[in-house]
């Protein structure tokens, strides 16, 4: 096993954590300022992966695509926003699971109704087609390595967002103290719809930007949700900083888990075992994670409200 | 007062119904609506399950699933290894008798209950409903990834389990095995509900602080009781795949833990028939929606939201008034 | 001398740079009521936390009689003994009367892991819950659900649930607060009457009743027990005056 190997698979790992976190970014947030957990947000990175698709196939450009992902996966978090979300911040949290289930079934069907039951495809642009070679021997595709960096970028840009302006004074200020921030005549419903569509942006971005790499199909968004689940329950739900450090762990376990796993149980069974065992054990490596986390820290590695 | 009892009236007819329902499906030769009947019973049976858990505790479980998927899979394994005389690990042999197969899956499923419970019930709220739904899919992907027992393709029984002498393979009698579980399940939802260890649940959902002031442990009644309704649901689970002669990770998937959550609500939360009401709601639309379009789910999500925005207290709620059975 | 049946050493409990309880040594003895009073932020609520639970201090013990109870949570002290009633009451809003004073009576009649008996035909519970409901005078209003009780009323409850624990120490937290004058009279009279049963470790902003009720006073400051003795030493101690009644005044 080369050194080479084991520092691919780290930039694999940290590209999936990079994703996890644009996913689990903006759950928190809104667990955090809102206090509603959101199944739907699944639905929104899939219709920003899919309406990229479509954009990228009519206008031939993937930038393009890219764009219209996010700001179309944005525009349809603030149509929920308004529509459903806003009744259900009172209600309590099955009314909240409920009702965003519902909301995935909805999209769910409605995009296999409207595109059909087989997968769109969508091209890497001819631009970031290549590899580059890195120290240490690593030859890495470009696409991944601009994932990384688009990750780090959407890290930089929350943190300063919170912490250096005007809204994100506010969004803080709804963190701490619901009713003092309606008191400080802060346009609340206004706020409230921001941060959701922020997350709706972040989540249909991270989906067109996967989408390259898996197929754009529906169902694409659960997996993500379930796994930006288990990011922010590690990290803390409503913690920023958790929702990085828990979606680089939990990347960097999994990629690595299903790369090595196997290959260590074959030292100690046979070669056909070794395989099946280590897959299967590789697939629940990040939920025994989890649990390992929560034995230790109930609520996560970086409680919000602590 | 005159409200329950126009709720036990709701009951009865709806249980008489779905009895008899089967019954003259059989008489008019129709052995596809007494399997529906067994499907909307069993379904029933996983929701009462739930109900325990998500109604009576107050415990949303996001990830019942696992535990039909998990009954499912001991009676899909048991078969297997019964059906071609090989063994399970550590040489125990397969079965192809119900009641053994229904005492492993309701331990089996007992024991994951227990060992998630422990994990997710130190916490509360958000994170609950999260790390049930995450260690479903644990469950989930481990039976996708392990190749013995079919991975991703699932589990065929070839003949359908036995249970004494009956003839398991007629759908009238499958029907009756079913039926006596869930009305078993249910009277035992029932006592349960009337004992001491019921009011401590109640008082657990209803004011944790208070249930301590009273010397008692809030964190013990609420993980026997999550173990119960995971033993419930098994059990369940099991009959499913008796009934579909299959098992596959589908049964374990968080989409059918979100459907079993959407059956109890349609039904109503914490009521003793809300279960079968919402049951037989979801099979019936699921069947006749789903005759007209393969994207009956669309009209379920708008079906299910209007049920949350509008209509709190599921469908006995509407007919028998908004008062809960506490 | 008699035992104490609860005795708290050196209870030090701080949130950051806050010392909410400094220091803090008191005992309660067989028929008495010892009253804790200060003024608001003076960390009586942190205090009671800790005694029945609710949090746990940062050094120091509490005994209930011999026993060490410190690491304990709530219901095990509620079990060992531990009656308490809540500022702002805690019960179950849609359960009846009957129904909230029977789970405290369930602790001490038997087990809460029993399955398959009703509790409607469980007449020891029954009979030691119509006691307790006849006692504070609330059998006739024993079916309503408490969330239709008048406020005065829901104390009654709470102070029903301690009892059927059959405590040996009661933490009556503000039981007067919000009652009417003949509210507070009535149950002036029965804590009285009740203190030779089961002591009591009274908070309670309601001077009048404190005075006139408790043996022993402890005033709390800033987490710290600035005096402590009977009612006529803290009514004169010039310390108390300065620091706590005279602002009242």
């Amino acid at each position: 096993m080369s050194i080479a190997l084991v520092l691919e698979q780290l930039l694999n790992g940290v590209q999936l954590g990079v994703m996890l976190f644009t996913m689990a970014s903006g759950l928190t947030l809104v667990f955090g300022v809102m206090g509603l957990i959101n199944l739907s947000h699944g639905s929104l990175y899939m219709m920003g992966a899919f309406i990229c698709a479509y954009v990228a196939g009519i206008t031939g450009s993937f930038w393009v695509g890219l764009l219209a992902g996010a700001l179309g996966a944005g525009v349809m978090g603030a149509i929920i926003e308004l529509v459903v979300i806003r009744r259900l911040y009172d209600r309590d949290h099955l009314d909240q699971v409920l009702a965003t289930f519902a909301l995935i079934l909805i999209f769910s069907e409605g995009t296999s109704w409207i595109f059909g039951a087989s997968p769109l495809w969508l091209d890497m642009p001819d631009l970031l087609g290549g590899s580059v070679s890195l120290p240490g021997g690593v030859t890495y595709p470009l696409y991944r390595l601009m994932i990384i960096l688009v990750g780090i970028l959407i890290a930089i840009g929350l943190y300063l967002l919170i912490s250096r302006t005007r809204i994100g004074m506010r969004i803080r200020a709804g963190e701490n103290d619901r009713e003092m921030i309606g008191a400080l005549g802060v346009n609340i419903s206004a706020l409230y719809t921001f941060v959701f569509a922020v997350g709706a942006v972040l989540a249909g971005l991270a989906g067109s930007l996967l989408g390259v790499l898996q197929s754009v199909q529906v169902g694409m968004g659960e997996p993500m949700l379930i796994l930006a689940f288990v990011v922010i329950v590690i990290g803390g739900i409503g913690s920023i900083k958790g929702a990085l450090v828990g979606a680089l762990l939990v990347g960097v376990v999994d990629t690595m888990g299903r790369i090595f796993l196997p290959s260590l149980f074959s030292l100690i069974l046979d070669n056909a075992d070794a395989t099946s065992v280590g897959s299967a054990l590789a697939s629940m490596l990040i939920y025994l994670l989890m649990a390992v986390v929560l034995a230790v820290k109930p609520k996560g590695l970086f409680p919000a409200n602590a | 007062m005159r409200k329950l009892s126009r709720e036990s009236w709701i009951n009865s007819v709806l249980v008489l119904l779905l009895a008899l329902a089967p019954l003259c499906a059989s008489l008019l030769d129709e052995p596809y609506y007494v399997s529906l009947a067994s499907r909307v019973v069993i379904i029933a049976m996983a929701a009462v399950g739930l109900n325990l858990a998500l109604g009576f505790g107050g415990l949303i479980s996001f990830g019942h699933a696992a535990f039909f998927g998990l009954g499912g899979y001991v009676a899909g394994v048991a078969a297997y290894h019964a059906f071609d005389g090989s063994y399970f690990i550590g040489g125990i042999p397969g079965s192809d008798q119900m009641p053994v197969i229904w005492l492993v899956a309701v331990l089996v499923a007992g024991l994951a209950a227990a060992f998630i419970g422990v994990i997710s019930l130190r916490t509360q709220g958000v994170y609950f409903i999260m790390i049930t739904l995450a260690f479903a899919q644990m469950i989930y992907y481990f039976a996708i990834s392990f190749p013995t027992y079919g991975g991703e393709d699932g589990l065929s029984i070839y003949v359908r389990n036995s249970l004494f002498s009956l003839d398991t393979s007629d759908p009238l009698i499958f029907f009756g095995i079913c039926f006596f579980s869930l009305m078993l399940s249910i009277f035992f939802t029932r006592r349960l509900m009337g004992s001491r260890f019921g009011a401590a649940l109640t008082m657990a959902r209803l004011n944790e602080v208070r249930l301590a002031t009273s010397g008692v442990e809030p964190f013990p009644i609420r993980l026997t009781a999550f173990v119960l309704s995971a033993m419930i649901t098994s059990g369940a689970g099991a009959l499913f795949a008796d009934l579909n002669g299959f098992v596959s990770p589908s049964m374990l998937s968080w989409h059918h833990s979100g459907e079993l959550m959407v059956i109890v609500i349609l039904g109503g939360v914490g009521r003793l028939f809300g279960p079968v009401a919402g049951a037989v709601v979801f099979v019936l639309l699921e069947t006749f929606i789903g005759g007209f379009t393969q994207h009956w789910q669309f009209f379920l999500g708008l079906i299910l939201l209007s049920v949350v925005l509008f209509a709190n207290g599921g469908l006995i709620g509407l007919l028998a008034g908004r008062s809960r059975h506490d | 001398m008699t035992e104490a049946v609860l005795r708290i050493e050196k209870l030090r409990k701080s949130f950051g740079a806050l010392k909410a309880t400094d220091d803090v040594t008191l005992d309660l003895k067989p028929g008495e009521i010892h009253a804790l009073i200060g003024p608001n932020g003076a960390g009586k609520s942190t205090l009671i936390a800790q005694i029945s639970g609710g949090l746990s201090p940062d050094s120091g013990h509490i005994y209930l009689g011999q026993e060490n109870v410190t690491g304990l949570s709530i219901a095990a002290r509620a079990k060992r003994g531990l009656g308490r009633c809540f500022q702002i009451s805690s019960l179950a809003m849609p359960l009846s009367v009957r129904r909230n004073v029977m789970m405290a009576s369930q602790a001490v009649t038997g087990t809460s892991f029993s399955f398959w008996k009703q509790t409607d035909r469980d007449l020891e519970q029954l009979e030691a819950t119509e006691k307790v409901l006849a006692r504070v005078g609330l059998l006739p209003r024993a079916d309503v659900p408490v969330a239709e009780l008048s406020h005065g009323e829901r104390r009654q409850v709470e102070v029903a649930c301690a009892l059927a624990l059959k405590p040996k120490v009661l933490l009556l937290d503000e039981p007067m607060a919000g009652m009417g004058a003949g509210g507070s009279e009535r149950l002036t009279g029965f804590l009285e009457e009740l203190k030779q049963e089961v002591p009591i470790l009274l908070v309670e902003h309601d001077m009048d009743a404190v005075f006139r009720l408790a043996d022993r006073i402890s005033v709390l400051v800033y987490g710290q027990i600035i005096a402590q003795g009977s009612a006529d030493m803290i009514r004169r101690d010039p310390v108390v005056r300065e620091a706590y009644l005279g602002t009242e005044e």
